[in-house]
C-alpha cells in the first residue's frame, strides 16, 4: 500500500507551477502580438502629428521647391498617377493571361511545375533587383530613357508574380462543375473560360490586382534605379517624358537635414497613405460584395 | 482531384466535339441518331464521373444544336483556329515571366562580367575597403556585405521572437473574434511603403536611441534594424501561423489527454510539428531583410563600414545601389558596372535563401492524413 503522501512524492505533476507558467507565457504571447499593433499605431500617430498641419490644396497643387513653405507634391502625384495607369494597363492583361494559361491550358508536367516555381521565386526577388533589370533592359536596351514608360514597365514586372498568383487562386476557386456544364453544352475551351470561369473569378482577380497595384504605388527603390528625378518642376505630358513619383519626393525630403523638410515628408506620406487606404478599402469592398456569390 | 477533373473534362470535350460534328446536318429528333451520339459520348473510359455525365452531354448537345442554333457555333475549323490562336497568346503572356527570370540572370551576369574584367574576383569578394567613387578606388565588397548582415541580424533579433510569439498567440490562444481583428492589422504592417518606415526610423526611432545612448550617430544600423524588424514581423507571423494551423487537432487533443497544459501543447506538440514551416518563414524573413532598400538607405547611412557596432553608420548592398543611382552616372563606366556586381551578389544571396526556404518547407514537412 502506498500512502497518498508517497504517491505525491513519486509523481509530482507540479500543477500550480505549470499553470502559472502557462498564464505568464500567454500574457507574453499576447504582448508580443501587440508589439506589432502598437508599432503600427505609433507610426501612424507620429506621422499624423508631424504632417497633418501642412496638408492644404497649395501643398497638393505646387511643384517642389528649395523653399520648404512653397514646396508641394504636384509633380510627384501626377508621376504616380501616370505610373499607376500604365502599370495597370500592362500588368492586368498579362497577369490574367498567364494565370489562365497556367490554370486552364498548360499541360500538367515538369514544364508547368518549373514555370510555377519560377513565378513563386520571382515574387521573392528584392524589388531593387527589378530596378536593375529595368535600367539595363528598358532604359538602355529598349532606349526608352529615364521615362515614365520605363518606370511603369519595371513596376509591371515587379508586381506581375503577385497578380498571377492571386488570379490563379481566384480561377482555381471556380467549381469544376461549371466548366463541365459549359463543355457539355458544346462550348470550346476559350468560350468556357471567357464566359463562365472569368466572370466568376473576376472579383478575386480584381482584389489581387488592386492590392498589387497599391504595392506598386508605394515602391521607391526600383524607380530610383530606373532614374526617376529627385527634383522635377513640371508634370510629364507623355509616356516618354521624365518623371518623379510621390515616394521619390518623400525620400528626397526625408534625406534633407532640415526639419521643415521632414514636415513636408510627413505630409507627403499622409497623402500617399490616403491613396493606399482608398485602394485597400476598394479591394475589401469588392471582396465582400462578391464573396457571397461563389 | 483538380487534375483528374481537368483530364476528364478534356476527354469529354474532344468527344462532344466529335458528336457535335457528326450530328450537324441531320435531323436531331431522329431517335437513332440520338442514340448513336449517346453511344459515342457514353463510350468514355468510365471514371468517377464517366457514366452520369457522359450520356447527358450527348443529349444536351443535340438539343442545343437543333433548337437554338446559337450564333457562336461557327464552323469547327474556324473554332479550332481561334482556339489555338488564343492558346498561343496566353502562352506568350506566360513567357514574360520566364523572360523576366532569364533577363535578371542574363543582365546581372553580362554587366558583372565586364566589371570583373576591371576588378579581380578575389579583390571584390575579399577586399575590406569599398570606395568605388573615391580616388584611389577600391572594390572590396565585404563592408557592404557586413552592413547588410548587421542590419538583417538586428532585424531578426526583433522580428523572429515577436513574430513567432504572435503566431503562437494567433494560432493557439486567440479567440476567433480577436484573431479576426489582429491578423489583418498585422498584415497592414507588410503593406506600409518602405519609404514610410524609413521616415519613421530616422525621425522617431533614432532620436529615442540617441536619448538612451548619447553617442549614437544620426545614421546608424540599430535604428534601421529595429524598423526592418517591425516590417518583417508579418512575414514570420503569418507563415508560421499557417504552419501551426495545419497541425491536426488530434495531436493537440492527444497531448491534452495526457494532462499537458495549453502552453505545453503549444510549445512541445504544435511547435515541433510545425517546425519546418516556422524555419522556412524565418529564412524568408531574413531574405526580405537583406533585400530591403529604402529603410536602410534613409536610416543606416552611406558609409561603407566594416563594423559590428550597431550604433555606427553602415552601408548595405542595397543602399549602395541607391546611392550610386542617384548620382550622375556614365553608362559603361566601372562605377556603373558596380551596380550590377553588387546586384548580382544580392540576388544570389536572396535566391539561395528563398530556395532554401521552399526546400525546407517541402522536405521536412510533417504530413498528416
Amino acid at each position: 500500500m502506498i500512502s497518498p503522501q508517497q504517491r505525491r512524492e513519486r509523481f509530482s505533476p507540479r500543477q500550480k507551477q505549470r499553470g502559472r507558467a502557462a498564464m505568464a507565457l500567454q500574457a507574453l504571447f499576447l504582448a508580443a502580438t501587440l508589439v506589432g499593433v502598437v508599432s503600427l499605431a505609433v507610426l501612424f500617430v507620429d506621422i499624423l502629428i508631424t504632417g497633418v498641419g501642412h496638408i492644404s490644396w497649395d501643398f497638393i497643387n505646387s511643384f517642389p521647391s528649395r523653399f520648404a513653405e512653397r514646396a508641394g507634391i504636384k509633380s510627384g502625384l501626377s508621376g504616380s498617377l501616370w505610373l499607376l495607369g500604365l502599370t495597370a494597363a500592362f500588368s492586368f492583361p498579362l497577369g490574367i493571361a498567364t494565370a489562365i494559361w497556367l490554370e486552364e491550358y498548360a499541360p500538367r508536367g515538369w514544364a508547368m511545375r518549373t514555370i510555377q516555381a519560377n513565378i513563386a521565386n520571382l515574387a521573392a526577388v528584392p524589388s531593387i533587383v527589378y530596378g536593375i533589370l529595368g535600367l539595363a533592359v528598358f532604359v538602355r536596351w529598349f532606349n526608352l530613357g529615364q521615362s515614365v514608360l520605363a518606370g511603369a514597365m519595371t513596376l509591371t514586372l515587379l508586381i506581375l508574380p503577385v497578380i498571377i498568383i492571386s488570379s490563379q487562386e481566384a480561377i482555381r476557386s471556380v467549381p469544376s462543375s461549371i466548366r463541365l456544364a459549359s463543355y457539355a453544352l458544346g462550348a470550346t475551351r476559350w468560350q468556357t473560360v471567357s464566359r463562365q470561369v472569368l466572370p466568376m473569378a473576376l472579383p478575386g482577380i480584381m482584389t489581387g490586382t488592386i492590392l498589387a497595384l497599391s504595392r506598386a504605388i508605394g515602391e521607391t527603390a526600383p524607380l530610383i534605379i530606373v532614374g526617376a528625378l529627385a527634383y522635377m518642376p513640371f508634370t510629364p505630358s507623355g509616356p516618354l517624358d521624365e518623371f518623379t513619383a510621390l515616394p521619390i519626393q518623400i525620400f528626397n525630403w526625408v534625406s534633407r537635414p532640415q526639419p521643415e523638410f521632414h514636415v513636408l515628408a510627413a505630409a507627403g506620406i499622409l497623402v500617399l497613405m490616403a491613396v493606399l487606404m482608398t485602394f485597400n478599402l476598394f479591394a475589401i469592398m469588392l471582396r465582400n460584395r462578391f464573396s457571397k456569390r461563389l | 482531384m483538380q487534375d483528374k477533373d481537368r483530364e476528364h473534362t478534356e476527354k469529354l470535350f474532344t468527344s462532344t466535339r466529335r458528336a457535335a460534328g457528326g450530328s450537324r446536318d441531320v435531323d436531331a429528333s431522329d431517335p437513332i441518331i440520338g442514340e448513336e451520339a449517346l453511344g459515342r459520348a457514353g463510350a468514355e473510359p468510365s471514371d468517377a464521373f464517366g457514366s452520369p455525365v457522359g450520356p447527358l452531354t450527348g443529349v444536351g448537345m443535340i438539343a442545343t444544336e437543333a433548337a437554338l442554333q446559337p450564333p457562336s457555333l461557327s464552323s469547327p475549323t474556324r473554332r479550332r483556329v481561334q482556339e489555338s490562336v488564343i492558346g498561343a497568346v496566353l502562352f506568350l503572356a506566360t513567357g514574360v515571366s520566364v523572360l523576366t527570370t532569364l533577363g535578371i540572370i542574363g543582365v546581372l551576369l553580362y554587366e558583372a562580367s565586364s566589371f570583373f574584367r576591371h576588378v579581380a574576383l578575389g579583390e571584390f569578394l575579399f577586399g575590406t575597403r569599398w570606395a568605388p567613387l573615391l580616388v584611389p578606388q577600391s572594390f572590396g565588397v565585404l563592408p557592404l556585405l557586413a552592413g547588410s548582415f548587421l542590419v538583417a541580424v538586428g532585424a531578426a533579433i526583433v522580428a523572429l521572437p515577436i513574430g513567432l510569439a504572435s503566431a503562437i498567440y494567433l494560432s493557439e490562444y486567440a479567440p476567433a473574434r480577436v484573431r479576426g481583428i489582429l491578423k489583418p492589422v498585422l498584415e497592414v504592417l507588410a503593406g506600409v511603403p518602405t519609404v514610410v518606415y524609413g521616415f519613421f526610423a530616422l525621425t522617431f526611432i533614432t532620436p529615442i536611441l540617441q536619448r538612451f545612448w548619447p553617442d549614437t550617430q544620426v545614421f546608424n544600423a540599430m535604428s534601421a534594424s529595429i524598423v526592418v524588424g517591425i516590417m518583417i514581423i508579418p512575414v514570420v507571423a503569418s507563415l508560421s501561423e499557417d504552419a501551426m494551423n495545419a497541425v491536426p487537432r488530434a495531436l493537440r487533443e492527444g497531448a491534452y489527454a495526457l494532462g499537458a497544459t495549453k502552453l505545453e501543447v503549444s510549445l512541445r506538440t504544435v511547435l515541433p510539428a510545425a517546425l519546418s514551416g516556422v524555419v522556412a518563414s524565418f529564412i524568408l524573413a531574413m531574405s526580405r531583410a537583406i533585400g530591403e532598400t529604402m529603410i536602410v538607405a534613409i536610416a543606416a547611412g552611406a558609409t561603407p563600414n566594416l563594423t559590428a557596432n550597431p550604433m555606427e553608420s553602415v552601408q548595405t548592398m542595397t543602399a549602395y545601389i541607391v546611392q550610386v543611382s542617384m548620382g550622375e552616372l556614365s553608362f559603361g563606366s566601372v562605377e556603373y558596372q558596380t551596380i550590377f556586381a553588387v546586384g548580382l551578389t544580392l540576388f544570389v544571396i536572396t535566391l539561395v535563401m528563398n530556395v532554401l526556404s521552399i526546400f525546407i518547407l517541402r522536405r521536412f514537412r510533417e504530413v498528416y492524413e
